[in-house]
Order: structure tokens, then sequence, then C-alpha cells
């Protein structure tokens, strides 16, 4: 019996480990990856990051112009993450088992809820850019559908796990739909909530750097600009401020996490 | 007498000027920073709004716009620079570099994470292995790749090792979170029989939170995948993304989006239900 317990374990393991390298090589042969490029690349790249990439002297002189590109940057993930969430809560609230009005609109609404959430920023920006063109608008848009298709997942999970109990306790009591969300629901789930839109913020931070590249806007459009010409100091110092700026929302979230949680 | 003694103070009671109002809700330090959080976002949305480069913009005619491209996007998808065959076997290219990346990345990532976590190390290697992933996280999975395309070329290579930063610093974040939650007095119980630090890790640290490990790994890989496309899109890596890019950049052809789109949001909500009914699974066999 014991013999048998650790023959089985060790051909599951063995199973599972062969399955694994299958895969890997497949992978492998099927995106064309260079194995023995890919380790001798990291020392090169760091060599090459050590003599070309850091900020000098001379490319200070472009900060201020960075700067006001990255407030825009925040700003616009700040905007895009809020009224996002917004759209969110009212999303979630349908679509929740324990709030929705009834099971054919809580589908319903979920189901918007996934496709946004499955269609990458990239790929909204991408559709955006035909119509509103270079203009901030064009980022604002694509956070807005990327963050209010995640925001809808984590805030009806949220609305699921906090309030199943009082919200029929409330109904016991005869308390209208109204009463119970604006009394119960939302207020016991928004600690819970903030943190989602905080971990947001940061990721649409992240995330606009990208759709910059792609739109041309932003801090992401000021990082193309000089690492295409090979101006690798100016760019460098893009990357500093950008990790400055990110760096100082996460203390500020963790924080607000452990002041609300 | 009585009885009109009552009433009086009834009528005391009743009487809105006497009445005192009874405090709810008390203000604790965890309501005024929910209330001036939710303030502060408010204002600087606004503000956003008002401070927006719209470069003489008109915002509801590009929104109709907009939403006849959706239209045709959605209702009138076709392909044609490149064949469903391409198409499809790009999806896989895609996986793969995703793959790849959450592989390479899972396996740092476990090492890191251990040395990571307080209760198997000391405090000082923790803080200084969260502070160095900390620093590679702030930085845009975009950046990481577009660095390394430097050393090594566009492509393949530079895609999977900018991408697996990312996913290393994640990993590590969620693992040695998930290797502190181990109850200490079995660490104590081992020591005490005289195992060693890998016996420790293999016997009790990683089979314990095997299931937190794979449920972590599986979401980096669906996170993975949309970075996969958005690599290709940004920092030519290939893919589907790079074929994206092509449509909306150089063919100016929606309907080809609308197409590839069709394609990704199929993966996308596969990988999804594989891993609700992957979760499921996993909470049977560990209850």
């Amino acid at each position: 019996m014991q013999a048998d317990y650790f023959f089985k374990k060790k051909r599951n393991t063995l199973s599972f480990l062969s399955i694994l390298g299958a895969v890997t090589i497949l992978a492998i042969i099927i995106t064309e990856y260079n194995v023995i490029k890919g380790f001798s690349s990291l020392p090169k790249a760091v060599e090459w990051g050590l003599m070309n990439f850091y900020p000098t002297q001379e490319s200070l002189t472009k900060l201020p112009a960075i700067l006001d590109k990255l407030i825009e940057t925040l700003l616009v993930s700040i905007a895009a993450t809020t009224t996002g969430a917004v759209v969110a809560l009212l999303f979630a609230i349908l679509g929740s088992n324990t709030t929705r009005v009834n099971a054919f609109f809580g589908s319903i609404s979920r189901g918007i809820a996934t496709i946004f959430r499955n269609i990458d920023v990239a790929a909204w920006a991408m559709i955006l850019l035909f119509s509103f063109g270079q203009s901030s608008l064009t980022g604002y848009f694509a956070l807005f559908f990327g963050s209010f298709g995640f925001l809808t997942r984590a805030f009806v999970e949220t609305i699921d796990e906090v309030s199943g109990g009082s919200v029929e306790a409330l109904q016991a009591t005869g308390a209208g739909y109204f009463s119970i969300i604006f009394q119960s629901v939302i207020p016991s789930s928004l600690p819970q909530m903030i943190s989602w839109i905080l971990f947001m913020i940061e990721t649409n931070i992240r995330s606009a750097t990208l759709i910059g590249l792609l739109t041309g806007s932003g801090i992401g459009f000021t990082f193309n600009l000089y690492y295409k010409s090979l101006n690798y100091d100016v760019a460098s110092l893009v990357v500093v401020v950008i990790i400055a700026a990110i760096l100082f929302i996460e203390s500020v979230s963790n924080y607000v996490r452990r002041a609300v949680l | 007498m009585e009885a009109n003694e009552q009433l009086t103070s009834a009528k005391q009671l009743l009487d809105p000027h006497l009445q005192k109002k009874i405090r709810i809700k008390t203000l604790t330090k965890s309501s005024v920073v929910i209330r001036s959080t939710l303030i502060i976002l408010a204002l600087l949305t606004v503000y956003a709004f008002f401070s927006f480069d719209y470069k003489q913009l008109d915002v509801g005619e590009a929104a109709l716009s907009t939403f006849a491209n959706l239209k045709a996007m959605f209702l009138e998808p076709h392909l044609e620079h490149f064949t469903f065959t391409h198409a499809l076997y790009q999806v896989f290219v895609t996986l793969g570099l995703a793959f790849l990346t959450t592989l390479f990345g899972a396996i740092i990532a476990v090492f890191l994470g251990l040395l990571a976590a307080e209760n198997l190390t000391n405090k000082r290697v923790s803080t200084v292995i969260k502070g160095f992933v900390a620093f590679i996280r702030a930085v845009p999975t975009v950046l990481w790749v577009l660095i390394f395309a430097v050393a090594a070329g566009l492509g393949s290579v530079a895609a999977v090792i900018g991408m697996t930063f990312h996913s290393v610093s994640y990993l590590v974040k969620a693992y040695s979170e998930s290797f502190e939650e181990l109850d200490k007095g079995v660490i104590e119980a081992l020591q005490a029989s005289g195992a060693n630090w890998w016996q420790i890790i293999f016997h009790a640290v990683i089979p314990s939170s095997l299931t937190y490990l794979i449920s972590w790994t599986f979401l980096r890989f669906e996170i993975n995948f949309a970075v996969a496309i958005a690599m290709g899109a940004a920092a030519g890596a290939g893919g589907i993304g790079f074929d994206m890019f092509m449509a909306s950049s150089f063919y100016l052809d929606i309907r080809e989006i609308g197409a590839i789109t069709y394609f990704v949001l199929a993966i996308a909500i596969l990988l999804e239900m594989a891993a609700i009914r992957f979760k499921k699974k996993l909470k049977v066999n560990g209850q």
C-alpha cells in the first residue's frame, strides 16, 4: 500500500514533467526562440546598459518636458480608472448573484464585462486610434474599457464575498432594494473596492506607457521618440521618472490599503 | 397624575429641540481615509478632463465613427492580407511566447520567492529581494522588452526575456506571500527533527502551498497571453499581435482587426474558463 502510494506519486510527477517538457520544446520551435542567444544576450544587455543607459547632465534639461508628459499620463490613468469604476459598480450590482435584479440581466451584464475585459488595452488603443487620432482621449477610452471590464469582475467577487448574509437579513426585515444596496452592500464592500481601484490605477499607468507607444501620446511616446533616435541617455531618464512615479503611487496606495482594510 | 407625567415626558421626547441625534456612523481613521481618497480621486478626474489634450477633436463625431467602426469590426470581419491558417498559427506563436515566459518566470520566481519569504530566511535577505522585485515591477514590460531588444535584436528572444522580468517580479510577490502563510510550527518541528533547509522546502513548504502556486502561475499565464499580444504590436515580437498592428497601422483595415479580435477573444475566454474549472478542481482536491 505504502509502496504503491509512492510509486503512483512518482509516476504522476514524471508524467507531468514530461508533458511540460514536450510543450516547452514545441513552444521553442514555434516561436523560433533561440535558447543559446537567450542566455548569451543577458550579460550583453547588462553590459550595454551600464555603458549607455543612464541619464547624463545634459539630458536633465529635458526633465521639465518629460514631467509634463508624465503628469498627463498619470491624469489619463486616474480619470479612466475612476470613471471605469463608477460604471463597473453599476454592472457589478446588476451582475452579482446576491444583488442582481434577475438572472437574465445578471448574465447579460457579466457577459458584457467579460468581452471588454478580454480585449486587451493595446487592441482597444489600435481600434480607437482610427477615430480619435493622437489625442489623449484614445488612451483614456482604451484604459476606461479595460478598467471597466476588470473592475466589474473584481467588484462582483467583492460583493458576493462581503454581503451575502446581510442582504438576506435586510430582505427579511422588509427593506427595499435601493436601501439594501446603499445602506449595506456599498458601505460594506467599499474598502475592498478602493483597494481594487488603487491596484487598477497602478496597472493603468504601466499600460498607459504601452498605449502611448502605440498611439503617439503621453510618456510612452516621449520614450519612443528618444529611443528610436538613439538618445539613450534621455530615454533612461524617462524610465527613471516612470519608476519614481510608480513607486510613489504604490507607497500611497499601500498606506491607504493599510488604513482602510 | 402619574399618567400626566408620563405624557409630558413622552412629549419631551418627541420635541425636536430636545431630541438628541444619535450618531450611527463614527468618524474612524478608516472612514476618513476612504472619504478623502474618494474625494481626491474625483477632483483629479475632473481636473484631468479639463487638462486633456483634445487636439480640436469633435468628441461626438469621433464617438459616432467609433461606433460605426466597432459595428463593421464585429459584424463584418474578414481576413484579407493573411489566411485563416496563418492567423491560427500566429495565435499559437503568441501562446508559445506566453508559455515560455511563464515557465522561465515560474522557475526563477520559486527560488527568489523562497529567499523572499520571511519565515524561511532572515528579514534582511527578504527585504532586499522584495525591494529589488518592486523595482523590476515598476518598469513597464514594454520598456524591458525594448531595452533588451537593443542587445538581442527585435524578436522572440528580446520579447521572452523582457516579459520574463515582469513575470518574475509578479510571481515572487505571490509565491513568497503564500510561503509565508505556512504554519510556523511545521518548520520548527522539522528543524527539531534535524531536517536541513532543502528537506524543509521540498517536504513541507512546497507541498503545502502547491495549489496556490499553481493557480497564481496559471493566472500569470493568462496575463502573459495578453502581454504577448501587446508586445507583438509594440515591440515586434511576432505572433497575432504583430498582425493586428499591421492591420491597424499599415493596411488600415478595421474588418481585419475585427477578425483578429475574435481569435484573441476566443482564446482569452477559453483560458478564463479553464482557469475557473482548474481552481474548482484544486479546491476539491485540496480540502
